[in-house]
């Protein structure tokens, strides 16, 4: 077990320089620069500029700079577009941001999303599993981008009760409406998942042989069927945890929460290349952990990996 | 957050409490107007978006600005209609040929921390917003000013010691200039020219604009600054004027998204903040007190690539000129936007100081006259039976794809003009344009001072910002002359006339700043063209 886990370690090195490779050419060639704007810098000044950053030196030298103060010193550069700040400086403060409501969000939707489709699943065709069903393609077709605005409007502006935006530390009266947003549509897809997977997991051949044995329902439910029904659960979950603590552009930008999501999107826009290239291994790492973190969680929940 | 930035914010709440606490009991009232003044003397306001700098010698836009002009103090200041008044400089002289400006300081004016401020910390930051060490993308603005050396510092050439910036004493600074400029002084209310203290940026070096280690001259002082979320700033005690300052604390908050932002102000989260695009004749017939459309100094065109090599059609003027008058501006202003912007047919924005909008014949003309010279005009030019097919490219944003689709539509109904519409993600867009990749693109720009050749000077066939590469050597010396003459207005009207003629670009329309404002909030500068606002000018009045 322990080599097996070396081993995707081992790989994930080349993996995240490739990827570092990869973003660096693609960055260099989208049009533009960071330091364009609608009206051009006289020559003189971008030559200041260049030179600082270290734009002015040929393509070869500046990734190989990078990967070296990143390998070596864990140094991201200094952001291009915020002049006082660092990339360190933007992901210390944004990513426990993100880190918070990501994963209070995971909780939530983990928790909702699978109670709720196991209960429908197990009263398929009642009433309870029309309202889940419901609940959830309501809670998939509203996009957070729709559902952001409308929580603001009647949490904040109709009902007055929480603050429209705004981090504070992490209070917990702020983080309420962002981690609601985010949370829905994952816990929407969660659900769904459960709902079928269990489906399939009830027609199965053992759990015939269970209720022929005449146990419990409960037990069935819990000690036999609960177990092959997260499988797909599971790796739905590993690409979803990432996506949450790394943040949503959207959330960011609808309630203010200075969350790093928002900086993927721009940092591009802005073409802040020490930013995306930052973020991008941040996000690049955690997936490849996560995705060894579920492929561990496979191991132990079936014993037909595991062998 | 850091313990020592906790400390800081709860402190600066506390001083708040007390401060509010002592209006109270005193029903104060404005020293002026003799209003009664609310308790709670707290102002919140909503940004767009984090400013890249908040270092005076760094920062590059507008919302920077606003922040910076609380924060610090530079020589002049803005009234509230815009005129100077001293700043940090009581008094100036300019020698007789205008090269050489003589500002005299005050005495009591003094750091946060209690230092004087000197002539010699004015003659530190400018010379520091120039070094190319520093590489501020902003220090063509020591350009702009033709401070004595300014392009050999900036290029390397020159060591920066050598700029025409000189503390000749503690309460005098001498600047040079290599041509004279009218309104210099006006430019030294422009946050790159405000003071920066020494001995802080050397003991913090880029952590020196963080809270607890800003040291600054202005009304306020930073006390708390969490990118992206939020930046608070409470007032300085040392301020030389600090009696006359009414608002306690100011809070900008970044909200990116302005329909939220409207959202938190209607639930009485911000004191003022943006209009969203084509709402202003809703929220002005339900809040009527409280949406405020005021002349914004930006002008919207649409220019035509003129260089070598660009598509044949547009080259003629008569085409130029066509397309031109087949936009009927008024639908664009009243319908389209919505929002108090002027339709526009000069490219100097109608409320620039001291600039007369000349007769441009187009503009007294009848939208069914335009568009009968339009077509006579593109009969001229072989088009009589249509034909003529434009790309037209803008960066991506609804408002800007509002105004491309409304301006096809007028092209085709008049004119037969087949129009392909583009839109581009920003830095594609400038890339784009700058390097004459396209036909006809949208433009659009801001003042950097209130006079006239803050337009203008884009016609100048040398201009950095001459995207449409539009040469004429009778604007050039046009503009050549006005920066010294008397009265530059005539020369300004012929260049207008040049535009309105050669059509280079097409004036659409003249921008205004449309927001919200709290109707307890009282001060607002709204006759300042450039929207330069003080908090220091503002005050809350008990409901």
């Amino acid at each position: 077990m322990l080599g097996y886990i070396l081993r995707r370690l081992a790989i994930a090195i080349p993996v995240l320089l490739i990827l570092v490779v990869l973003s660096f050419i693609l960055m260099y060639t989208a049009p533009g620069g960071p330091f364009n704007s609608d009206r051009p810098l006289p020559p003189e000044v971008m030559a200041n500029i260049e030179a600082k950053y270290g734009l002015d030196q040929p393509f070869w030298k500046q990734i190989a700079t990078y990967v070296w103060n990143v390998t070596t010193q864990f140094d991201f550069g200094p952001s291009f577009q915020y002049k006082n700040r660092t990339v360190n400086d933007i992901i210390a403060q944004g990513f426990p941001v993100t880190l918070t409501y990501g994963f209070w969000s995971f909780v939530i939707a983990v928790t909702f999303g699978i109670s709720l489709g196991v209960a429908a699943a197990i009263r398929q065709n009642t009433w309870l599993d029309y309202t889940a069903v419901g609940i959830s393609i309501g809670a998939q077709v509203l996009p957070n981008f729709v559902m952001a605005p409308l929580l603001i409007m009647f949490f904040t502006l109709y009902l007055g009760w929480l603050p429209g935006g705004g981090w504070e530390g992490g209070q917990w009266n702020y983080v309420i409406l962002p981690v609601t947003a985010l949370a829905t549509s994952y816990m929407a897809s969660i659900a769904r998942i459960t709902r079928s997977s269990m489906l399939e997991v009830l027609n199965t051949n053992f759990i015939r042989t269970a209720q022929a044995k005449g146990l419990p329902k409960q037990q069935i439910i819990v000690r036999h069927a609960m177990k092959p029904t997260l499988m797909p659960v599971l790796s739905y979950l590993g690409p979803a945890f990432v996506g949450m603590i790394t943040g949503s552009v959207l959330i960011d930008v609808f309630f203010s929460t200075g969350g790093i999501g928002q900086y993927f999107v721009n940092s591009a826009f802005n073409r802040d290349y020490s930013v995306i290239m930052g973020i991008t291994i941040l996000v690049g790492a955690l997936t490849i952990m996560f995705n060894l973190v579920v492929d561990l969680l496979y191991a132990w929940i079936d014993p037909k990996i595991r062998y | 957050m850091t313990l020592k930035s906790i400390l800081t914010a709860t402190t600066a709440v506390s001083l708040i409490a007390v401060g509010s606490a002592a209006w109270a009991d005193g029903h104060a009232t404005h020293p002026v107007t003799g209003e009664t003044l609310a308790s709670d003397q707290s102002f919140t306001y909503r940004d767009l978006d984090e400013s890249p700098s908040i270092d005076p010698g760094t920062a590059e836009d507008s919302a920077g600005g606003d922040i910076l002009r609380d924060l610090f103090e530079g020589l002049m200041n803005q009234a509230p209609d815009g005129t100077l008044v001293p700043g940090v400089a009581t008094s100036f002289a300019s020698s007789d040929d205008g090269l050489v400006y003589t500002f005299t300081l005050r005495d009591n004016a003094k750091w946060s921390n209690g230092d004087t401020v000197t002539a010699g910390d004015f003659e530190y930051a400018w010379k520091r917003a120039a070094s190319p060490e520093l590489a501020s993308p902003y220090s063509w603005f020591i350009e702009l000013m033709s401070l004595e050396n300014a392009s050999e510092v900036i290029a390397g050439d020159v060591d920066p010691s050598e700029l025409g910036v000189t503390a000749i004493d503690d309460t005098t600074l001498e600047v040079r200039l290599t041509q004279p400029l009218p309104y210099f002084a006006q430019m030294t209310t422009h946050f790159t020219t405000f003071p920066v203290h020494q001995a802080t940026i050397e003991a913090h070096g880029d952590d020196w604009t963080k809270p607890g280690n800003m040291v600054s001259n202005g009304a306020y002082v930073l006390s708390e600054h969490v990118p992206q979320e939020k930046l608070v700033r409470v007032r300085n005690e040392s301020y030389w004027d600090n009696d006359a300052t009414i608002i306690d604390s100011v809070t900008s908050l970044i909200i990116n998204d302005e329909a939220v932002a409207l959202t938190r102000y209607l639930a009485g989260e911000l004191d003022r903040t943006d209009v969203p695009a084509g709402q202003f004749p809703r929220l002005q017939a339900e809040y009527p007190e409280q949406a405020v459309s005021v002349p914004l100094a930006c002008s919207y065109y649409y220019m035509f690539n003129l260089r070598d090599g660009a598509p044949e059609e547009i080259q003629d003027a008569n085409v130029r000129k066509a397309l031109s008058l087949a936009i009927d501006r008024d639908i664009i202003t009243e319908n389209v936007l919505a929002g108090g912007q002027e339709s526009a047919y000069t490219f100097t924005h109608w409320a620039t100081a001291g600039f007369e909008t000349p007769n441009i014949p187009m503009a007294s003309m009848t939208q069914e006259e335009r568009n009968a010279m339009a077509k006579e005009l593109m009969a001229e030019a072989g088009y009589a039976d249509g034909g003529l097919e434009i790309d037209l490219v803008y960066n991506t944003s609804e408002s800007h794809k509002s105004v491309a689709i409304a301006v096809s539509q007028m092209w085709k109904q008049t004119l037969g003009v087949e129009t392909t519409l583009a839109n581009q993600e920003w830095q594609t867009f400038l890339e784009a344009r700058s390097n004459g990749d396209y036909e006809v693109a949208r433009g659009g720009w801001c003042a950097d001072y209130n006079e006239a050749s803050t337009f203008l000077d884009l016609m100048d066939s040398g201009s950095g910002y001459n995207d449409s590469k539009y040469v004429n050597a009778e604007v050039d010396a046009l503009l050549a002359e006005a920066k010294t003459a008397d009265n530059p207005q005539p020369n300004y009207d012929r260049v207008e006339e040049f535009i309105a003629q050669d059509t280079p670009i097409i004036p659409i329309y003249h921008y205004a700043s449309v927001k919200m404002f709290a109707e307890d909030l009282k001060g607002w500068p709204f006759d300042n063209f450039q929207q330069n606002w003080y908090s220091r000018q503002l005050y809350k009045v008990a409901e």
